[in-house]
């Protein structure tokens, strides 16, 4: 990570298809996309247009079927802690309490259990759980396993963060909360965050650069990048003239193709 | 597949507020569990005693031998104060075996919910064998072990066997994909996620599998101890039906049911503990 001149991630004409009954599904065609460090970056897109698919790529869990996807400029291996993910679904172990779910990651690394048990509660504490750390995951809200999954994925020490569509099955109010302790966090600590959603909003709202993708098959429409200054104002005027452009460039991938 | 899962484990009720005081409250449960088998109990009475041609014993003639079972003094025979021979017998019996059972079919249930080449190595192998009926291996037992206590401990062994398997590689088939993906994101990958993710997760339904092995545990070692085994509750079930002793064989039933209902409930209280995470036990 020495030179800054490198992306943390480069994504070179990547692209993913599927065999599903025998039958190929091109989920990702060509898709070109750099993201340097400390970049809150979005992909904004709707069902079927690749965005999963392309966190999954960069996470590791799936190889490209074509194409490259770089980490530093080297080939992505698989998963590893480098790359943090957070799951729209939590994905917390339900036998482990809170402070065992964050401690998961140093754990598995081989630090020493007091080392394990020191990071777990500074990132209960970044999080704002220390009442729960106790806790198994059955008995917290939807926003608190949330902030789990963010804590054990910093807790790791991860470069970049991955996060699929996170806030999804929140309420509005959880939603909002947790987008302000996000950025907070990166603001903070410096992170680089990827980040999968298919609200407007929420995409205007987090990223520095705003990636469009589309559906059929799945590829990058544009990218725009997002000048506003944080923290940013839904009601603005420039945040609502940015939601109408974005929402019509969507839609319009959606009209048939007329002539 | 998990089978106790709905036929064994029963819901805890969890503090559903009654008016009734806390103490009465608390006696409803095991009050109500003793109607029936008391009612029963009048029937066979009723049935039975007074009758000196009776071919069953009137419960308290039951009683009486099974005081004279546990510490004599009452007939003063063979049988007198024997009871706790036989049950040390059985009870090692049935524990080996269990261990020895659990000890093999957990990791190999591991492997085969887990490891492809293992299922189909093993898988296919297992399942034709699943059907054989334990009792069916019995001459075979003998050949392979010997008329004697060996024979007994494998069969309850193979009692065992197949429900812990079964229920750990459905356990671990049923683990959600996502937690794989969870732990090789946090770093941990390859075999650690045996200790770290499948064990843990497939523990509730290992428990289930536990809980029937051990059950079928107690159905076999009677099987098991009914041929060429001096000592064991099977054994003296046998004894005494050869002597027409049949207040023994209701004593040797009687027995068998409790430590099978008390080694139950010490799993079941294992598994509450450990189990205190899932929403589902605990």
């Amino acid at each position: 990570m020495a030179d800054p001149t490198v992306p943390i991630l480069d994504m070179r004409a990547v692209s993913k298809t599927y065999l599903a009954k025998g039958r190929p599904i091109e989920a990702l065609r060509d898709a070109n996309l750099t993201v340097r460090r400390g970049e809150f970056v979005c992909l904004l897109g709707a069902s079927g247009c690749g965005k999963s698919t392309l966190l999954r790529i960069a996470a590791g869990f799936e190889a490209p079927t074509a194409g490259e996807a770089l980490m530093w400029g080297k080939p992505i291996p698989g998963p590893g802690p480098s790359r943090g993910m957070v799951f729209q679904d939590y994905g917390l172990f339900p036998w482990l309490t809170v402070r065992d779910n964050i401690g998961f990651g140093p754990k598995s690394q081989g630090r020493p259990a007091d080392e394990v048990r020191d990071t777990a509660e500074r990132y209960i504490a970044l999080v704002g759980l220390q009442k729960f750390a106790d806790a198994h995951p059955h008995q917290l809200s939807g926003g608190m396993k949330q902030r789990v999954a963010i804590a054990r994925v910093l807790a790791n020490e991860a470069e970049v963060v991955l996060m699929d569509e996170p806030f999804g099955a929140l309420d509005a109010m959880t939603r909002e909360r947790l987008q302000d302790e996000l950025l907070d966090l990166w603001a903070r600590t410096g992170l680089t965050v990827l980040f999968v959603t298919h609200a407007i909003e929420e995409a205007i709202f987090l990223a520095d650069r705003v990636v469009m993708m589309s559906p059929g098959p799945g590829r990058i429409e544009a990218v725009h990048g997002i000048d506003l200054p944080r923290r940013r104002d839904v009601s603005s005027p420039a945040f609502n003239d940015l939601r109408r452009m974005l929402a019509a460039q969507l839609h319009s991938h959606h009209a048939p193709k007329a002539a | 597949m998990s089978t106790g899962a709905e036929a064994g484990i029963l819901p805890i009720a969890k503090g559903a507020p009654r008016v009734v005081r806390p103490s009465l409250a608390r006696l409803r449960g095991p009050a109500l569990a003793l109607v029936v088998p008391v009612a029963l109990g009048v029937v066979w009475h009723l049935a039975t005693a007074g009758r000196p041609y009776s071919l069953i014993p009137p419960p308290s003639e039951v009683w009486a031998e099974m005081r004279d079972l546990a510490v004599g003094g009452v007939n003063d025979d063979a049988f007198s104060g024997t009871l706790w021979t036989h049950l040390a017998a059985s009870l090692t019996r049935v524990y080996g075996g269990f261990a020895l059972a659990a000890a093999a079919a957990l990791p190999l249930g591991l492997l085969i919910g887990r490891v492809p080449l293992a299922r189909a190595l093993l898988d296919p192998l297992l399942q034709l064998l699943r059907p054989v009926p334990v009792t069916a291996w019995l001459p075979l037992a003998m050949i392979l072990f010997g008329l004697g206590p060996r024979s007994a401990f494998f069969l309850v062994f193979l009692g065992a066997f197949y429900p812990i398997l079964v229920n750990t590689v459905f356990g671990v088939r049923s683990v959600e994909p996502r937690l794989f993906e969870a732990a090789a994101m946090l770093g941990c990958t390859g075999p650690a996620q045996f200790a770290r993710v499948v064990l843990p997760a497939a523990l509730p339904s290992i428990f289930t599998g536990l809980r029937l092995g051990l059950g079928f545990a107690w159905v076999v070692i009677v099987v098991g101890e009914m041929t060429g085994v001096q000592t064991g509750l099977g054994a003296i079930i046998m004894e005494a039906r050869q002597l027409s002793r049949t207040e023994i064989v209701i004593c040797g039933m009687a027995v068998i049911g409790a430590a099978g209902f008390v080694s139950d409930w010490l799993v079941m209280s294992l598994g509450r503990r450990l189990l205190a995470w899932s929403p589902s036990h605990g």
